[in-house]
């Protein structure tokens, strides 16, 4: 066993990281994802336990039924996403519900207000609702920890998966966690066939509609006495309802006031909600994003503050919070001063820079997708023009195309990354194929799944933890679906990928055009020694800018005044030159053919 | 004990914040305190602005530090320090590293790098203590330990046990570069000493 960490240890730990202990200490058996900020750490944690199987699933949905089914073998089983993964991972569950489980089934949604990492900034505590299943909401590591075992005691004991939802401020924050052993599941390992349980169609379905509702009700039992929803009764002039993070917020913010922490975020409790209720004077409900529990608290005719207060939009922090409530706002705060932006930006090196400046010069539409290319999209590159969820390029690309018709031809182009393709844009090209299509799709094969930390991924054929095995082979399986024309490309010679590019789109059939190239932060590259790095021979600079235009974080502009200019032998009119960090620089040459003076040349070779 | 202390932490992603931070959870750990470390991770690392909120005490409830409400500013970057600034309150104490990173706009010449970052901060009657941490790695002989040096310049603001730092360091550092850490944390603590020493002596004298 890796962990090194010993039973009875506080140690500090993240949230996702206390997840994956409590996993273990529930003793899970296998646990199934797709990476997906502020949830992957979880996973490549888990990998780090004896006797626990973690995988990385091509996405949400095949992880969820992974999961699933070692629960039907009577294991102990969890399935981690983030928020929009369970959108991916919903078919499942909502019919999981019904099925139940065997061994314990847990679900961890990780969801992310304030989107630091994410599309959008869904509350995922309405999944529970419309899914009649359980969900637990812990507050920090330490809670995340408890509450992983405790969902799955409930599983098992209620017959239902159970969803724990976290948010990044739980995620990823760290705080003191005690270590416990490892406890034993109440389920027996082995095939036992049950169809009336496990086979839904609508027949069976039926009866277990009736049992779902029957499992509420206990559940709603025992949510009153569960002691993860309490009451911390202090001053009852402001009784505040919360979950969450946002109980932190209101505990920092309000110390001296009761507060009625809901650990379980569904189904409620209502008696104990009703009791806390009576018992105050001013009741508000505190929650991140949407009024989940308030629009509960006012159903049950209680009269409370909620969202007329606190915000729905973005994360809460105690400020917030205390200035919502009182309308207090702090005296003398310092205004932020305006100063340039510092936009996070693709790595110097990075294999998709090329592409994306080939794609620039094409005027095309360019359907995007999820991961760090997205962020092509900002300047000087501003080379995506949509970008949805995952995989969602080439449906975009082709729904354009079939309303355009034969005008489309030529102008629009879908962009995706190898690990994206695998999470769901298979099908997506499917349809192109199958529906006589003539979509041109980019497939960007950086050999990893870069934005979220680099996982491996089905097509670099390393796991989880790390077995090298069989990879899925891009370029055979486009083919295999039906694509003509398929061609692989180095991305780094734009030249090249520029004249395949404009080839191919004009092409009236399907094609495909993969370019492939190492992320430029794996460790192949990264430790690649005697790397040659390119400088710029000032003598030639002209300050054209044109090396600028791909926004490589290593090239920098060096503005220069008349009088400079003359100084350094430039026209008066120059504004400045170029000058090639070289710290910073990886000597991955995209700049190279991008100066029609020849200023830029490997170092040692001019004055630097 | 009781009152919480709020460190906030910001610099530019592959600085090494993430790793300063958790070595100075460590050692907070180690001095007895309750800690919430805050970070974000994802988009924020590709060449972004990145913070971390580092907050121990007694009971420490909310992993984040509120506007004005930083004790101490680590900044790993010199425009990262005002990029914070509304986190800041007169009597916050800026430990900033001159290192400039020049954030794309600048870099492709759209905008300019700020001349007076630090004067902008000590008109508001801030505590700035600026260092060369670059400068510092570089003479201890790692250049990629700019994070110890910040550490070291940190610890010399706080009030506990130098030995618990150079414990956590020792742990967390693989052999190989573990000595020439520990003298990037001893020589920014010394850096930091010796400025404290300076504004002492400018008291003093005015």
């Amino acid at each position: 066993m890796k962990n090194k960490h010993n039973i009875g240890d506080n140690v500090l730990l993240s949230g996702n990281e206390a997840i994956a202990r409590g996993a273990f200490e529930a003793g899970v058996k296998v646990a199934s994802a797709y990476p997906g900020t502020p949830s992957t750490e979880i996973l490549e944690n888990l990998c780090s336990y004896a006797g626990v199987y973690a995988e990385w699933a091509p996405n949400e949905k095949v992880a969820l039924e992974v999961a699933l089914g070692a629960s039907f073998a009577g294991a102990r089983a969890l399935a981690t996403m983030k928020h929009v993964g369970l959108n991916v991972a919903a078919d499942p569950l909502f019919t999981a519900a019904y099925t139940g489980v065997k061994g314990g089934l847990v679900i961890v949604t990780a969801d992310d207000p304030e989107m630091h990492s994410s599309q959008n900034e869904q509350d995922n505590r309405n999944y529970a609702y419309a899914a009649k299943v359980p969900m637990l909401e812990p507050s920090d590591a330490s809670e995340a920890k408890e509450f992983l075992k405790t969902a799955f005691r409930i599983s098992e004991e209620f017959d239902t998966p159970v969803l724990v939802r976290t948010t990044t401020r739980v995620a990823h924050v760290k705080g003191m966690v005690s270590l416990d052993s490892s406890e034993v599941s109440s389920a027996t390992l082995g095939i036992e066939k049950m169809p009336e349980k496990f086979v839904m169609l609508p027949a069976h379905a039926r009866k277990r509609r009736v049992e779902l509702e029957k499992r509420l009700a206990r559940l709603r039992e025992f949510a009153e006495t569960f002691p993860g929803n309490r009451i911390e009764w202090a001053d009852n002039k402001r009784g505040f309802i919360t979950s969450g993070v946002s109980y932190l917020y209101v505990k920092e913010a309000f110390p001296e006031a009761s507060v009625l922490k809901l650990g379980m975020a569904y189904p409620f409790a209502d008696r104990l909600i009703k009791k806390f209720a009576s018992q105050v004077q001013d009741l508000f409900v505190v929650e991140e994003l949407d009024p989940f529990i308030e629009n509960h608290v006012r159903a049950l005719g209680l009269a409370c503050h909620g969202k007329d207060l606190v915000p729905a939009v973005g994360e809460l922090n105690s400020y917030a919070v205390r200035k919502s409530i009182t309308g207090e706002v702090a005296a003398d705060l310092f205004a932020p001063v305006p100063i340039p932006l510092r936009p996070p930006n693709l790595c110097a090196g990075c294999p998709h820079r090329g592409i994306f400046h080939a794609i620039a010069k094409l005027k095309v539409f360019v359907a995007g997708d999820i991961g760090c290319y997205t962020l092509a999209a900002l300047k000087p590159l501003s080379s995506m023009d949509s970008c949805v969820c995952m995989g969602a390029s080439i449906g975009t690309a082709f729904g354009m195309e079939k309303a355009l018709g034969k005008d489309a031809l030529g102008k629009i182009i879908a962009v995706i990354g190898d690990s994206t393709f695998m999470h769901s844009g298979i099908t997506g090209l499917i349809d192109v194929v199958y529906n006589r299509g003539f979509s041109t799709v980019v497939i960007l094969d950086n050999r990893t799944t870069g934005m979220t930390g680099h996982q491996p991924n089905p097509s670099t054929g390393v796991t989880l933890c790390g077995d090298e095995g069989a990879a899925i082979d891009i370029e055979a399986l486009c083919r295999a679906i039906g694509v003509k024309h398929v061609v692989t490309i180095d991305p780094h010679q734009h030249g090249d990928a520029e004249k395949v590019l404009r080839q191919e789109i004009e092409r009236p059939e399907p094609s495909v055009i993969i370019t492939k190239a190492p992320c430029a932060l794996l460790p192949e590259i990264k430790k690649k020694k005697d790397v040659q790095r390119y400088t710029v021979q000032r003598k030639k600079c002209t300050g054209c800018r044109s090396c600028l235009k791909i926004g490589c974080p290593a090239i920098e502009w060096v503005p220069l005044t008349p009088e400079e200019a003359a100084q350094m032998g430039y026209k008066k009119t120059q504004k400045g030159h170029s000058s090639i960090n070289p710290v910073i620089c990886i000597g991955c040459g995209q700049c190279v053919p991008l100066c029609k003076f020849d200023a830029i040349v490997a170092s040692g070779a001019g004055n630097g | 004990m009781g009152k919480v202390t709020n460190l906030f932490l910001c610099g530019v992603g592959g600085q090494g914040i993430l790793l300063a931070s958790e070595v100075i959870s460590s050692a907070c750990r180690k001095a007895g305190y309750d800690i919430k470390q805050s970070e974000v991770h994802g988009m924020a690392q590709r060449g972004g602005s990145v913070v971390a909120h580092l907050r121990f005490g007694e009971k420490v409830y909310s992993p984040l530090i509120e506007p004005g409400g930083a004790d101490i500013v680590l900044s790993f970057e010199l425009l990262e320090a005002l990029r914070y600034l509304p986190y800041m309150h007169r009597d916050t104490r800026v430990i900033v590293n001159t290192q400039k990173i020049l954030p794309a706009p600048v870099a492709t010449g759209m905008d300019t790098y700020p001349p007076d970052v630090i004067d902008q901060l000590t008109q508001r009657g801030i505590s700035v203590f600026p260092l060369d941490a670059f400068a510092i790695a570089k003479a201890a002989g790692e250049t990629r330990a700019v994070n110890m040096v910040l550490v070291g310049a940190l610890a010399a603001l706080l009030t506990f046990d130098e030995n618990i730092f150079l414990e956590v360091i020792s742990e967390r550092m693989p052999e190989k570069i573990r000595q020439k850490n520990i003298s990037a944390f001893l020589k920014g603590k010394e850096a930091l000493q010796d400025l404290l020493t300076g504004s002492l002596q400018t008291q003093e004298r005015g």
